[in-house]
């Protein structure tokens, strides 16, 4: 690891403050510090934001769940008020990494990164969230855009995500054999605006909507519904854990799947 | 006799406290004043020349002492890395060692070979100038795969070994082989690959070398299995220190599984740049490091032909393997697919004709040596899924077939070298059908199907050469040392004992085990004893521990210093009691007069022995002998496995949901810890199977260089086993043990792979059995046959 100085600020503005030039934030540092010791990554400053009391905390009503930028993997799996209201983002968080990275990585960390296997943007996208960040409001839909690639600017700070109650949500995961990320994942869901179908692990731009078997499940909400569907291969990426094919059918067996949990 | 600790107690590990409150002392937490660390510049290309080196900025970065190449080591007279078995080939010819420099001088051979040392002050700067040496390379065409760098055209890896050949083997009568093949009512023909697997020890390796300029002495702090072969190596070859001047010690060790067999360039690195720059030099891998230059295992590629007669009896058994060795011949790399492989394929079977050719080949790969089980796990592999897949096309029941064909009768020769000595195969199969329930398979196979889940059973004899061997044996066959062991039991004035042994302890629990032998046998309580290993300033000498040979090589010299012992103390007792010799018996702490009252205590004797005041004419004073035990033959460990899985037939994920494990290991010293052994190997045979693999990318990068892609098992992937054991002893040493360090790895795989075949419908499925492949084959299954 590079040297590198530690700051560790007390409010967003502060936090903002010193984001200027090679300096980074630092949440969890379950991503970024890896990085750092791989020498991938060498920032002149870290902004350790996991402090600041404005980004924790989770607020539920009937209509929304809003999680704090800082709040932890942990801490979402184990809200009674998420487990009530969304319980399959209570799930989503619950199936990330082992017990030591859910008790430090954040839900900020995480969207922040967009990891082309995590689970959070297929959480996020799925349910139709808004991210929120110190200068504007973000839709999932136009946040995630592409493999490590957001909407955000530099020095622009998330400090909330907003998720809307859906009248029911389901989300499983094949987990990757190595690192337990999703090799493929998928969070189905049924909102206000329609439903939603995310896929995480499987995109070769990252988490994507799987508008065919949206299409399927608008007019049947039942996993038979999703029997005969072939998801198209164009899109999805081939690796040493799986290729197109072996992902294509996985996503509609998973999503299937999804569905006969979602709740 | 003291049975509360002696052979067949489970005695509680002695090493475990100083492990659990985090005081184990690794080669890591050694420090000397005036320590400065080495950083590598390693390769980042799988093939290429080296144009030129630039170490200018490095030389004048912070903190650096020393930028040291492959041209200064080769001044200096540092010899290349050597293999210690020599292997010839069918035509006669010896096999093609190519030259291995400890930092490379003109080309690099596999992503990861070391270039240049960096000594600096500390790992940060270490690493920090590494990244300022700036190395010109030409890059080449690279090869991965052993059977592709077979085909002509193939990029070369060694201007030495044409066509990258290393060697072309050949055990056993291929005319009569083939004649067998011919006659047969039914021939099995399968192609086999083992993949090639990452070694993981929890430790990463690592060493501290540290220079006396005032005495020209060296020692070497390492994580080694063998520190006196890593001195013998170090001196004899490498040239880097004289062997009366060097000092090797492997404190506590992270676990080895083969690896830590080997010398590697950074250890070599170390000695020589602390004699050059004055200072103590020390380097451990991180990681990434361990998966790009520790010594991969396996990877063969095997086509196999089985004949049987009418009544399923084995007439002959071809096998054709290409090995994959890697960028460089490591240590002991050329004995494992041939010495250690080829002579086990005769299995637990009476089979007549086997012949095996072995092709050994370059691939720009890391070297690839001895991993738990080493050759054998091969082997069985090959010879297991041969019989269950013989036995379906057959139409006969896996288990009858293998036991119409099992050896009944010892000592049995086989044709490809091995004799064994004793073993019980049918009574093992018989343990693991009662222990696995197999007879309800059938309704526990119903029940899954009820849940949409495909439930297979595979079953696994397997049989495995230990105790790493007769000296006279291995020498004939192109070892390049004796594969004896050595201990000396010293028996202190106040009656404490130290034992040294040239075996060496990274996780197996000698501490505890060697300590019974001894405290049983004298009657004495185990804090008493002491064993110390891993120095060769203070162990006499020692091969080390590989092979499953501690107990039964290791033991076997402390058994026989012991012997030495009790006749001296005998003597002493006799003249002091004024007994006969033959009359006195060691038991319970005392030296008694057998059948009186009269006795002297353990350590009454041995006082006497160090005061001289009392002994018999002649007599030296003293009370300390030691041995070196050369064993007669190997050992033949065997047993069944049974494992039962279920397979997800829509995503392919299998589960292992039973695994019953029948192993007759001879005499058992301490179970609790054997049966640790076996859990071991077991989750890594479930983890070859269904995990773990390395990738290498068409141009020679490694695809599975971290934990994020390196798929190792974890506690879920694995059920609880069931352990049974069936007991022949050995009759070859006197304990009568056969081994049991690695059995578990070595019968596991294709009772795993044989379940997922039976559960699927398709015998054709390699290793590793992840959920994309399993799903494949299943679909392969499906498919008619005319469109396969
Ligand atoms: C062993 C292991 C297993 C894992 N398994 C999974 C898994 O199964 N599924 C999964 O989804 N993830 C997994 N992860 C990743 C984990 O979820 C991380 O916590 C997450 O990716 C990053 O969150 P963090 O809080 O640790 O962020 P950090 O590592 O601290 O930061 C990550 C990036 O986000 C930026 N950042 C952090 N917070 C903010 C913010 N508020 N605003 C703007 N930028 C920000 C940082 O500057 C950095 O670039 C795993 C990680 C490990 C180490």
């Amino acid at each position: 690891m590079y040297a590198t100085t530690y700051h560790r600020p007390s409010s967003v503005e502060e936090a903002a403050r010193l984001l200027s030039g090679e300096a980074k934030i630092l949440a969890g540092g379950q991503t970024l510090l890896p990085a750092m010791k791989l020498h991938l990554a060498g920032p002149s400053d870290l902004v350790d934001i996991r402090r600041i009391g404005a980004l924790k905390g989770i607020k539920a009503d009937r209509s929304a769940v809003t999680i704090g930028a800082a709040t932890t993997h942990f801490e979402v799996a184990s809200s009674p008020d998420i487990r009530k209201a969304i319980p399959a983002l209570a799930t989503l968080a619950g199936w990330i990494g082992d017990p030591a990275v859910r008790h430090v990585g954040t839900i900020g960390g995480s969207i922040a990164n967009n990891d082309p296997a995590a689970d959070y943007p297929a959480g996020l996208l799925g349910l139709g969230a808004t991210v929120v960040t110190n200068q504007r409001e973000i839709a999932a839909d136009d946040f995630f855009t592409g493999l490590f690639s957001t909407a955000l600017e530099d020095g622009e700070i998330i400090t909330a995500v907003r998720f809307p109650v859906p009248k029911r949500a389901g989300y499983e995961k094949l987990r990757h054999p190595a690192s337990r990320f999703a090799l493929v994942g998928v969070m189905v869901a049924e909102t206000a605006g329609g439903v939603r179908v995310a896929v995480t692990g499987s995109g070769s731009d990252g988490v994507f909507r799987a508008t065919e078997l949206e299409a399927a499940l608008a007019k049947s909400f039942t996993a038979s519904a999703l029997a005969g569907i072939t998801i198209a291969t164009d899109r999805l990426m081939s690796d040493i854990h799986g290729d197109a094919a072996y992902r294509a059918n996985a996503i509609r067996v998973i999503a299937q799947r999804a569905v006969g949990s979602a709740k | 006799m003291n049975d509360a600790v002696g052979i067949g107690a489970r005695v509680k590990r002695k090493e475990d406290r100083r492990f659990i409150i985090g005081s184990g002392r690794y080669t890591d937490d050694i420090r000397h004043d005036n320590q400065a660390y080495a950083a590598f510049v390693r390769s980042p290309h799988a093939h290429a020349k080296v144009v030129g080196i630039d170490a200018s900025a490095a030389e004048a970065s912070e903190g650096v002492v020393a930028v040291l190449t492959g041209r200064q080591l080769v001044d200096d007279k540092i010899g290349n890395l050597i293999c210690g078995w020599a292997i010839t080939s069918r035509d006669g010819t010896p096999m093609k060692m190519g030259p291995w420099s400890a930092l490379a001088t003109d080309r690099v051979r596999y992503v990861g070979d070391a270039v240049v040392a960096v000594i600096a002050d500390t790992p940060a700067l270490a690493r920090r100038a590494a990244e300022k040496v700036v190395v010109e390379y030409e890059e080449l065409p690279a090869v991965v795969s052993a059977t592709r760098a077979l085909e002509p055209g193939a990029p070369q890896v060694h201007d030495l070994a044409p066509g990258n050949l290393i060697f072309d083997w050949v055990i056993g009568d291929e005319a009569a082989t083939d004649a067998g093949l011919r006659q047969a009512a039914h021939v099995t023909e399968m192609r086999i690959t083992n993949n090639r697997l990452s070694p993981n020890a929890m430790e990463p390796r690592s060493a501290l070398a540290v220079y006396d300029p005032a005495e020209g002495h060296y020692t070497l702090y390492t994580t080694s299995q063998n520190p006196h072969v890593a001195r013998l190596v170090l001196s004899a070859f490498y040239n880097v220190a004289p062997e009366n001047k060097l000092r090797v010690v492997a404190p506590d060790v992270g676990g080895g599984f083969g690896s830590k067999i080997y010398i590697y360039p950074e250890e070599i690195t170390c000695l020589w740049a602390s004699m050059k720059t004055g200072r103590s030099v020390k380097w451990t891998a991180d990681r990434s490091e361990a998966f790009m230059t520790d010594a991969h295992g396996r990877d063969h590629d095997t086509v196999a032909r089985m004949g049987f007669d009418k009544d399923g009896r084995i007439t002959g058994f071809r096998v054709d393997t290409v090995a994959n060795l890697g960028a460089y011949m490591s240590l002991f790399s050329s004995c494992v697919p041939t010495y250690l492989y080829a002579t086990l394929l005769s299995g637990q079977y009476d089979i007549g004709n086997i012949f095996c050719n072995v092709k050994a080949v370059y691939t720009n790969t890391v070297p690839v040596d001895a991993y738990r089980g080493a050759g054998r796990p091969e082997a069985c592999y090959v010879i297991e899924r041969m019989m269950e897949t013989a036995a379906r096309e057959m139409n006969m029941n896996p288990a009858e077939l293998r036991r119409r064909n099992f050896i009944t009768q010892f000592p049995h020769q086989t044709p490809v070298i091995m004799n064994y000595d004793t073993g019980g195969f049918g009574a093992g199969l018989d343990a693991a059908l009662r222990a696995a329930d197999v007879a309800s398979f059938p309704a526990r196979k119903a029940e899954a199907a009820r849940r949409g889940k495909l439930r297979g059973i595979g079953y696994s004899c397997y049989i495995e050469a230990c105790g790493i061997a007769p000296s006279a044996a291995v020498g004939s066959l192109g070892a390049g040392v004796g594969l004896w062991e050595s201990a000396e039991v010293r028996v202190n004035p106040v009656g404490t004992i130290e034992v040294f042994t040239g075996s060496h302890s990274h996780g197996q629990g000698h501490e505890t085990t060697f300590a019974q032998i001894i405290a049983g046998r004298f009657g004495l309580p185990m804090e008493n004893i002491s064993i110390i290993h891993g120095d060769t300033d203070r162990v006499q000498f020692g091969m080390g521990t590989y092979g499953s040979r501690s107990g039964a090589v290791g033991m076997s010299a402390i058994v026989k210093a012991m012997d030495k012992v009790e006749a001296k103390v005998k003597k002493i007792a006799a003249h002091a009691l004024e007994a006969a010799e033959d009359d006195i018996v060691v038991e319970g702490g005392a030296v008694k007069v057998a059948g009186t009252d009269r006795q002297m205590l353990w350590h009454e004797v041995s006082l006497a022995a160090y005061t001289g005041h009392n002994l018999p004419a002649g007599m030296e004073p003293g009370l300390k002998e030691d041995s070196f035990y050369d064993p007669v033959n190997f050992t033949f460990p065997a047993g069944t496995y049974i494992a039962e899985v279920e397979v997800d037939p829509d995503t392919g994920v299998t589960e292992v949901v039973r695994f019953t494990a029948a192993d007759d290991f001879g005499t058992l010293i301490n179970p609790m810890i054997v049966e640790g052994q076996v859990h071991g190997g077991i989750a890594q045979g479930i983890g070859q199977a269904l995990l773990e693999n390395v990738v290498y990318s068409e141009n020679g990068q490694l695809m599975t260089g971290s934990y994020m892609d390196y798929a190792m098992p974890r506690a879920d992937h694995v059920p609880s086993y069931t352990i049974e054991h069936t007991t022949t002893p050995c009759p070859g040493n006197p304990l009568g043990i056969k081994g049991c360090g690695e059995a578990g790895a070595i019968g596991s795989p294709p009772a795993v792979i044989n379940a997922i075949t039976d559960a699927i419908g398709n015998n054709d499925l390699q290793m590793p059995a992840t959920p994309p492949v399993v799903w494949a084959a299943i679909r392969a299954a499906a498919r008619p046959a005319a469109a396969a």
